[in-house]
Order: C-alpha cells, then structure tokens, then sequence
C-alpha cells in the first residue's frame, strides 16, 4: 500500500474507533455532580435504575425533563445524607411506586413478567420434544411398511402407462 | 378424534387479544397514586400572593377539600381553570392551591390575572412538596378527607365530564362517612 492509502485507512479506522468510544450523552449536568466521586457514581447507577415519570421510557439518567432534574438532585442530597442505596431509592418509591423501578421487584402481580419467558422456553422445548417424537415415530412406521410384491409392481405399471398413452 | 393440541392456537389467539384489550384500556400516564388512602405528606408553603398566611399540611384537616397542582408556565392549568373557578363558587368545596415549580411572581400574576378559586395558595418553587405528593406534573388534583389522607388524584384537567364521573361519585361517599 502507498502511504496516503495508509493515512486513509488509518484514519477510517480512528473514526470507526471513536464511534464506538463516544458514551451516549447523559442528561447530568456538572453542576448536579457531587464532588465525592464514589458517591457520584452510585447517584449514577441508582438514577440508571430510576423511571422519568415525565418520558416514561427514560431513566432519570437520560432524561432531561425539569422534574427528572429534580429527582437525581434529590437522590444525590439522600446520598449526601448518609441514606443506603436502598434507602435512597425507598424514599423515591415512597413517593412515585414501584413503577419509577426500572426493574420491577419480583411480586405476585410480575411473576408473569419475571417467569414469562421461562414458560415460553418450556412450551418450545416440549412443543420441539413432541414433535421430534413424532417425527421419529412416522419414520419407523414408513420402514415397517411392507414392500410391494411384483404383482402390484405390474399393476401400477399397466396403469401409468394407460394414462400416459391417452 | 378432537386432539387437543389442535385448540391451542385458538387458545393462544384468545390470551393475545385479552392482553391486548387489557393494554387498551390500561393507560400508562395514570399511573396509580402511592398515596392513596395514606396521610398527607407533611409540609409548610409560604403564601404564593401574600393574600393568606402560607398554607400547610394542617390546614388540610377536618373537612373533605381538594387540592389542586397548577403553574403559570402550564397549558392545561389555563384550559381547567374556568372549571375551578365555577367548581368554587358552586360546589361548596373548598380548594386549596399548590403552585408547583413556578416563580412566586408567576405564580400571583397568572392568578391575579385569572381569577383565584383557591382558599389558600401555597408556593412550591423548588417542587419538593410536589415529589412528596408523587406529582407528575401539572395539573393535578387530589382529594383529601376530612382525616387529611388523600383519597383520589386526578392526573390532567378538570372537566364536566370529569368532574361528574370521577369526583362527584366519591366525594359523595366520603361526605356520607362519618
């Protein structure tokens, strides 16, 4: 290769490289940033975890809706406060339910949602036993099947060469 | 013979359309209220115009009342808010204001200019009350009994139709608990 095809190809590469690094843009401003990094980055995990109420398929992480603002600054003031990781999501759910949970608990009302899955993959390992079963069951019936004898051999003869001389 | 295994699409298709006729009436917006049948979240708001003394959670107690969520920055505060204004001149209930993440000169202004329904206005401008109450945004209206735990929110604008389906029924109810 000439160099300018290197340089070329070096560069696509340092593009394509840096497509992957770049992190989605979080809706965190630095200001909300808590100087205790070791407290910052559980206010960070938490609030992945946590629903916008606003923009419902948004965590409070991504959103940047004013009330979504509000909360990561209320869960980082709980963190400050000394409140467990727990605590500080407790206190949310107090207030909004177990709906702001990301990843609902395991109740009786999600057990569906939990064991759905699980219960479809069952369905299908039965569903594929069965018809496997009778897969091998037909196969063994068609080798029992006796052959036919020279006579009939004859008949079916006679009878495709009527039809094709018609 | 009637295998069946034969039945189990038809199965299948019935449990499909009963999950999707659920989630056609199951509108994610409403999401329940944690609150409901719980005491008021404690608080205490400073007067939004200065025209009462502040409004606090113990002025919620001893009688059936609604409380009402708006901002002056809030499009749908602006379409219920004739309905208020008539609900407190005809129904005899008393209304009382939380001005949710609004300036405090915002807040007057747009009532001053409107029209109060409100006993009391209290100003919530850093919304905490509001997350307290499990606000999700504006407006939002919630009925309180007479023992002060919250009975009912309403998510979105009063309307007749609203108002005559929802909050009449209940509120009948509760006038009638002793």
């Amino acid at each position: 290769m000439t160099q300018p095809q290197l340089t070329r190809l070096a560069l696509c590469a340092a593009l394509l490289v840096s497509t992957v690094l770049v992190s989605p843009s979080r809706a965190v401003l630095p200001e909300e940033m808590l100087k205790d990094e070791r407290l910052e980055g559980r206010a960070r995990v938490l609030s992945q975890e946590l629903r916008c109420v606003v923009c419902q398929n948004q965590s409070i992480d991504d959103s940047n809706a004013p009330l979504a603002h509000d909360l990561r600054v209320l869960l980082r003031e709980r963190l400050l406060a000394g409140d467990s990781d727990r605590q500080a999501v407790d206190f949310i759910v107090a207030r909004y339910g177990n709906f702001v949970l990301l990843k609902p608990p395991l109740q009786w009302n999600t057990v569906l949602l939990w064991l759905g899955p699980l219960l479809a993959l069952l369905v299908a390992i039965i569903g594929f036993g069965r018809y496997v079963r009778g897969a091998a069951a037909n196969a063994s019936a068609a080798a029992r099947t006796p052959a036919l004898n020279a006579d009939e051999l004859k008949a079916i003869e006679a009878i495709l060469d009527r039809r094709s001389s018609v | 013979m009637l295998r069946l295994s034969y039945l189990a699409p038809l199965l299948a298709f019935m449990g499909l359309t009963a999950g999707l006729a659920f989630s056609l009436s199951n509108d994610p917006r409403r999401m329940p209220s944690t609150l409901i049948d719980k005491p008021t979240p404690s608080f205490n708001m400073a007067s939004l115009d200065g025209k009462d003394a502040g409004f606090s959670n113990t002025d919620l107690k001893g009688g059936v009342i609604l409380l009402n969520v708006f901002a002056s920055w809030c499009p749908g505060c602006r379409v219920e808010h004739p309905m208020l204004l008539k609900l407190a001149e005809t129904s005899g209930i008393p209304i009382y204001g939380l001005n949710w993440k609004d300036t405090r000169s915002d807040g007057s202004r747009w009532l001053a200019r409107h029209g109060s329904p409100y006993i009391r206005v209290g100003s919530d401008e850093p919304g905490r009350v509001g997350i307290d109450f499990g606000v999700t945004g504006v407006p939002e209206t919630f009925v309180i009994d007479r023992t002060g735990r919250i009975r009912f929110r309403y998510p979105g604008p009063l309307t007749e139709e609203v108002w005559r389906d929802e909050f009449e029924p209940l509120l009948k109810a509760l006038r009638s608990e002793s």
